[in-house]
């Protein structure tokens, strides 16, 4: 059962990241427009570099 | 856009204490001049590309940026780029644009109330991930220290994520309880934090039933209907509040002689005050300079405009069409007719907010009914067995599964789909039982100028007068703005007349237009001015030296699917009316051509909501479509009304829908969108309900575990959002 105290740290420290991914995509107005970000992707116009 | 005209940026007391937040926004405005566009028309991938490629094109346009969630286009452009000129670029490729304020728009692009939700969201389900597998051992057999080290490790996730998470449901429990009443939050609020007081209690006891997954799956699914809910209503309020920074109130005060440009809310009595040709009267008063024709159609419905000068009266809302006027006022702010008819609206309304939500009802029986229950099984449990512990905890258990994370799902997740699928056809949904109401509509009363037209006047009899007189007339109409004279250029030049050599043409305000035509004079105006007989028609008249006068008859263009929608609404079944302030031939043709089978012409405002208040009071619910001042007692009164996003300020402001683009076909399709969204939010509570009819014995009886609760909770949430996808 030792392997437990490994496990559970590191499930939940990769989890965190995850948690503190999202407040980062939230932060940076990530979900401003989900329905543009749906349609531009179908659109050759930023293959090159994603527009800012 | 000045400071002090800029709204106040937040709706709630703790936000205003973000100075910080308000300053940075008016840096950034400084720096660069953000332009704000509304874009009705545009829906997909194509039309961003090509939006943005035509906008940057435009000398002086540094970057252009869509957003087609909200159909806007921010443009950051050097001072000099007039939103006019790109709204003409915009329209030359074929896209509606209207210039929006960006001052006020400011104000809702950051949400902060969304994204608070959002947080604490993800925090819910990132803990309720943790804690669901930790508790998954738990059920699958994991025994005494383990169990006992799992149960304390979910606890630790629990407990803060609860205090974090939950916040709304706590907060808004303890502001209703404070007043007396009972709603939605407070069962919630109980069984959150039962759930969490039992749980620990058990696990300090190394007991085996925890359930701190059910605590946070529970915030979970009720935050995320909160989120959705939330969501819809800011993208509709932040579109409505666009609109609303569609006009900015400003007039032109003369003072000893200079032209000064003043809020409309600074004019006094005995003001002189200059209204430029297409200008809107600010305040009622009296001509005292100036000729000019006035189109009264938004204060009175009648189409043709009406001659003005010195010493006529005109209103506040009337636009001056062709000269430029001096007016003197004689009633300013709240004494204006214009305040006058939103009076009326203040009183019609007040009926209407009478209307309770289905959400609502379904608290109000559904609170009181789950305390009951958890209070019955606690006592009957503790008499039963003189076990507190016991009967604590079944009394968490049937608290947790009447819960009412479906109900929480149910009406947000539909009225989102519903509300997604009309905004893409152009529809704003302004009010939150909006749909609910415009689903029981059985009646539907139109509006006739600038809502079953468009407003701009069609010639009619082109091909009836001969090529020589066009000509003439059409070289006579090329430098008015007249609108008559505008319709008369548009038709001629779509047949391919080209205008003969009139010389010294020159435009007599609130006439017509002169000039000299082989040296004879001819005269295109009005049918007093040329000495013709006035029709009953729109008409402009053609005098050619001696010779008769020459009628051009003119008709109100009719809107955009004006024809679907009466066609539509009439095929399911409703009563159409129209009602107008026009004159009765106008309005019988108007529903003749349209099929209408009731009209009503030249109603007064009072008259039209009189009508709609006999009509609800007959038992009937009616649909109000207007566009004017003359509308709004009447969509106020309305049970749900709608109203073009051309229409002015206060109807829309009135109006639950507001209809985006230019076209009237999407109204009979959210009728009938409507209907579905309530068929499917009554299912969602029935299936809310089932689960709950087989889970809540078994919770009384002392047989629900904690993963009986988890699996009715996730299985009737998922199945309620999925029903609810249905309607997309």
């Amino acid at each position: 059962m030792n392997i437990l105290m490994i496990l559970i740290p590191i499930s939940l420290i990769l989890g965190g990241f995850g948690l503190l991914f999202f407040i980062f995509t939230v932060r940076t107005n990530q979900y401003e427009d989900p329905e543009g970000d749906a349609q531009r992707i179908l659109s050759g116009e930023y293959d090159d570099k994603p527009k800012q | 856009m000045t400071a002090t005209m800029r709204p106040q940026i937040s709706a709630c007391p703790a936000c205003s204490a973000a100075p910080a937040a308000e300053a940075l926004a008016e840096q950034a405005a400084q720096k660069d001049a953000r332009i704000a566009l509304s874009l009705p028309s545009i829906h997909c991938s194509a039309c961003i590309v090509a939006v943005e490629q035509a906008l940057k094109k435009v000398p002086g346009v540094e970057s252009a940026r869509v957003n087609l969630t909200l159909k806007r286009a921010t443009i950051e452009a050097a001072p000099e780029v007039m939103p006019d000129q790109l709204i003409e670029v915009l329209d030359k490729i074929g896209y509606e644009a209207h210039e929006l304020d960006a001052g006020t728009l400011s104000a809702t692009q950051t949400d902060r109330a969304g994204r608070e939700l959002l947080m604490r969201l993800a925090v819910a389900g990132f803990a309720m991930m943790n804690v669901m597998l930790l508790s998954v051992s738990v059920w699958s057999g994991a025994a005494d220290a383990t169990r006992d080290m799992f149960h304390w490790i979910s606890a630790a996730i629990t407990l803060p994520t609860i205090a974090f998470s939950a916040q709304p449901f706590f907060r808004n429990a303890w502001a209703v309880l404070k007043h007396g009443h009972l709603n939605m939050d407070v069962p919630i609020s109980l069984a959150i934090l039962l759930a969490v007081v039992t749980s620990l209690w058990e696990t300090t006891l190394s007991g085996e039933h925890a359930y701190f997954d059910a605590a946070l799956a529970l915030t979970f699914f009720l935050l995320a209907g909160r989120y959705l809910d939330h969501r819809t209503r800011a993208i509709a309020r932040s579109a409505a509040e666009e609109l609303a920074a569609l006009e900015v109130p400003r007039a032109i005060r003369i003072e000893d002689g200079d032209e000064v440009q003043v809020p409309a809310a600074q004019l006094a009595i005995g003001d002189i005050i200059l209204v430029r040709p297409g200008g809107r009267m600010p305040v009622d008063g009296e001509i005292v300079e100036g000729h000019s024709e006035i189109d009264r159609s938004l204060l009175t419905g009648e189409t043709l405009p009406v001659f003005g000068g010195p010493g006529q009266g005109v209103s506040a809302g009337e636009v001056n069409l062709t000269g430029p006027l001096k007016i003197r006022a004689t009633a300013v702010g709240e004494e204006t007719s214009l305040h006058r008819m939103a009076d009326l609206v203040a009183i019609a309304e007040s009926g209407r907010s009478r209307y309770t939500s289905l959400a609502d009802k379904a608290a109000k029986l559904y609170a009181p009914g789950v305390h009951i229950l958890s209070a019955l099984s606690f006592v009957g449990w503790y008499l039963y067995t003189f076990d507190v512990r016991t009967a604590l905890n079944i009394a968490a258990a049937v608290l947790i599964i009447t819960c009412p994370c479906a109900l929480g799902l149910a009406v947000p997740a539909v009225t989102t789909a519903a509300s997604g699928r009309l905004f893409r056809k152009g529809m704003l949904i302004k009010h939150s039982t909006a749909l609910e109401r415009l689903a029981q509509v059985d009646t539907v009363v139109f509006d006739k100028t600038g809502t079953l037209t468009a407003g701009t006047p069609e010639l009619m009899n082109l091909d009836q007068v001969s090529s020589r007189d066009v000509s003439i007339a059409l070289a006579l109409a090329e430098g008015s703005s007249h609108p008559l004279s505008r319709a008369l250029v548009a038709a001629a030049r779509a047949k391919g007349f080209a205008p003969e050599e009139v010389e010294g043409v020159t435009e007599v305000p609130g006439y017509g237009a002169k000039g000299m035509w082989q040296g004879r004079e001819v005269y295109l105006g009005r049918a007093a001015w040329v000495g013709a007989d006035p029709i009953s028609r729109t008409a402009a008249w053609l005098k050619v030296g001696d010779e008769t006068p020459q009628a051009f008859e003119f008709m109100d263009k009719l809107r955009e699917g004006a024809e679907q929608a009466v066609a539509s609404l009439i095929a399911g079944g409703k009563d159409v009316y129209l009602m107008s302030g026009d004159t009765t031939p106008a309005v019988e043709e108007m529903a003749a051509r349209l099929g209408i089978p009731h009209w009503l012409a030249e109603a007064l405002p009072a008259d039209k909501a009189a009508r709609v208040q006999a009509m609800s009071a007959e038992g009937k619910h009616v649909l109000m479509v207007g566009d004017g001042l003359n509308d709004t007692a009447a969509l106020a009164a309305a049970h749900v009304s709608i109203s073009p996003a051309s229409a002015l300020d206060a109807a829309r402001v009135a109006s639950d829908i507001v209809l985006l683009g230019g076209d009237l076909s999407p109204i009979g399709e959210a009728v009938q969108t409507a209907g579905s969204a309530i068929r499917r939010i009554k299912e969602n509570f029935r299936i809310a309900t089932l689960y709950n009819i087989i889970a809540v014995p078994l919770a009384v009886a002392g047989l629900a575990t904690p993963l009986i609760a988890a699996l009715a909770m996730s299985a009737s949430s998922i199945t309620v959002s999925l029903n609810a996808l249905r309607l997309r």
